[in-house]
């Protein structure tokens, strides 16, 4: 695979996070298929790739924390939790559809 | 000093009034519980006509109790015979009646109903959620249903918090509730637990029950009830909403004992770690539409129902469903989404072998459930120096000097108000500007983190900096004020480090306390919402 290859992917935001993203809850993007490091990109990579170029707020720290998404926010690879994919280490794939939801709490 | 007589006495009025009309509603109330009773007591059926509906006798069935109680004395003679035909039917006559629609369908069914009369529920939380999830619950017959709240019904609750009335603003939520759900069912047993659950008080009113409704509005509340079901081996079935989104997720599904690992995930498997506190935002700051909540309250009602109706078909339990987390969103297509989720984690705190928490750690009151969330300190941003109060304000807008003449006036200096537009344009003091907070905040300051574009290098950073722009274009003094007297401190904050107050030259601070404050200290017809 050769750098500017890219991934081509949707990204949606839900739960209020859409907020920190102009109020757009639905992006297709083109992901660079290999990260900093040149390994393929992984969802890892996405965090920072939306963190430093599409997220337009200056509150990162509603976003990220310690350098991964921050507590209270579900990251869900094609309809499932990362969390049954490999968390951040998943490696993208053409046509994923990757979902940040922000946790509620109001009742 | 006439204005606050006045509103006083206003008040004063307005207050008796609504105690006399309370007093005439529980009149009202005590007197229909006791007519109901006696009608359940002695109520034989007049007929056994198959196409008996909702009209019957000609009356609506909200009056047919009433009528019942006077024919009542004809049937007297028959009681006997009633009674002694107890037993012959596994449901009371008026079960079948009432819960016919659901009985003759086959995910219910006589076993169902059964199940549903035996369980007891408690519902945490009688707000948005709890209100129309208790009244599905009540309504479908389940035998024995808890209500904790400790809070009181207020104005402000009852576009979404259906079982509440304008007449018993001012009640707790758990009696207002009990009014309610009597009315609508008086079959199930109502328990009141009139408080705020507290990690020494959770296991003692848990055990009692069978499953358990998270409705409640926070993250400290929403680990201490999923811990608790986890150490007592409850079913949880957890909603939120906000603004026009909800989640809905039933958790501890099988509720098998802590570190076995068929059981469901808990809440801390999903979420081991709180968000942080400045993320959380309540119903009452970031909104909330009625049939938003109310659709996920009526989801909780459902799942419960689901749950409670499938246990222990024979000797085999019947496989709990896949754990899933179902998102609703209103203004999307399409507006359900279901996310397969996670089984328990093999560390997680509560439902792990290496589980740490007990219901000893738990009675003990050693685990702070408020700490642990965190909490977001009132903001303080700002030296006395910076801040007027709204008072003081008040004067400076329209105190005119009765010995030199100087009228100060709304024009010598600037007002921006930092609310969002909406709320800006519902009530506003007049002369104000609207700069909402947050175009405020994503407003690059000085210190500029180096990921972040530069200003400039796109278009919307330049439209966002133009009110900056625009109050550079004067030297008159900045007031500036929200909603309670937060956000207009940070703005002051961000202002000067703009550069606005010119080095100091021009003043540049908040009105303590925002517009709550104007309304209770300056002007009490300005709205509150």
């Amino acid at each position: 695979m050769q750098n500017d290859e890219a991934v081509p992917i949707t990204v949606e935001f839900s739960g209020g996070l859409e907020i920190l993203f102009s109020n757009q809850k639905k992006y297709s993007l083109s992901l660079p298929s290999q990260d900093e490091s040149g390994a393929p990109a992984n969802v890892a990579f996405l965090v920072r790739h939306l963190c430093e170029n599409v997220m337009k707020d200056p509150r990162k720290e509603l976003f990220i924390l310690d350098g991964t998404v921050r507590p209270g926010i579900l990251v869900l690879i094609n309809e499932a939790d990362w969390e049954l994919e490999g968390e951040d280490q998943y490696e993208v794939q053409k046509g994923d559809h990757i979902m940040f939801v922000s946790t509620l709490h109001g009742g | 000093m006439v204005a606050v007589i006045d509103s006083l006495r206003q008040q004063i009025a307005t207050c008796e009034a609504t105690l006399q009309d309370l007093h005439q509603q529980l009149a009202e109330a005590e007197h229909n519980q006791r007519q109901q009773e006696r009608v359940l007591r002695k109520t034989k059926p007049l007929t056994t006509d198959p196409l008996d509906h909702d009209m019957n006798f000609g009356v609506p069935d909200d009056f047919r109790s009433e009528v019942f109680a006077v024919l009542d004395h004809e049937a007297e003679p028959q009681e006997q015979d009633e009674s002694n035909k107890l037993g012959r039917w596994p449901l009371e006559k008026n079960e079948y009646r009432r819960y016919g629609r659901q009985l003759i369908m086959p995910e219910i069914g006589l076993q169902g109903q059964l199940r549903l009369r035996s369980s007891r529920v408690l519902v945490v939380g009688v707000g948005g959620l709890g209100c129309p999830a208790a009244a599905y619950l009540v309504g479908a017959g389940v035998g024995t249903v808890g209500l904790v709240d400790g809070d009181v019904v207020e104005e402000s609750n009852l576009h979404r918090q259906i079982l509440h009335s304008s007449a018993r603003v001012g009640m707790t939520k758990v009696e207002s509730a009990m009014v309610a759900l009597n009315s609508l069912n008086p079959n199930v047993k109502l328990i009141p637990h009139i408080l705020r659950l507290t990690p020494e008080t959770a296991i003692s009113i848990f055990k009692n029950y069978d499953l358990v409704l998270d409705c409640t509005d926070t993250p400290a509340s929403r680990y201490l009830i999923s811990d608790t079901c986890v150490l007592l081996g409850k079913t949880l079935v957890s909603a939120s909403a906000l603004r026009i989104d909800g989640q809905l997720m039933v958790l501890n599904n099988p509720p098998s004992p802590p570190g076995d690992p068929t059981g469901g995930p808990c809440y801390r498997c999903v979420f081991p770690k709180p968000p942080p506190p400045e993320s959380v935002v309540s119903c009452g700051d970031g909104g909330i539409l009625g049939p938003v909540v109310g659709v996920m309250g009526v989801l909780q009602a459902l799942e419960t129902i689901k749950v409670l109706t499938k246990k222990a078909t024979g000797t085999e339990p019947a496989p709990a469903d896949p754990p899933t987390l179902l998102i609703f969103s209103a203004y999307s297509n399409p507006m359900f989404r279901s996310i397969r989720l996670r089984s328990r984690k093999a560390k997680c705190t509560a439902c792990s072998a290496q589980a740490t928490i007990s219901p000893q750690v738990l009675e003990s009151g050693s685990l702070d459930y408020a700490q642990f969330c965190g909490s977001i300190n009132p903001i303080d941003a700002l030296t006395p120096q910076e801040r007027i109060s709204a008072e003081s304000y008040a004067k400076l807008r329209s105190g005119v000097n009765p010995f030199t003449g100087t009228v100060s006036n709304k024009d010598n200096h600037i007002l921006i108000d930092v609310r969002e537009r909406v709320q800006f344009e519902l009530c506003s003091i007049d002369g104000s500007v609207n700069i909402p907070f947050s175009t405020v905040s994503i407003t690059p300051g000085l210190s500029l983190n180096p990921n972040t574009p530069s200003p400039g290098s796109n278009d919307m950073y330049v439209d966002e900096n133009d009110w900056a722009t625009q109050l550079r274009q004067t030297e008159k003094p900045i007031f500036v004020v929200c909603r309670l007297g937060n956000d207009s401190q940070l703005t002051v904050k961000k202002m000067k480090e703009l550069g606005l107050n010119y080095g100091g030259k021009r003043f540049i601070g908040d009105i303590r306390g925002g517009l709550q404050a104007w309304r209770e200290k300056v002007d009490a017809e300005f709205p509150e919402y």
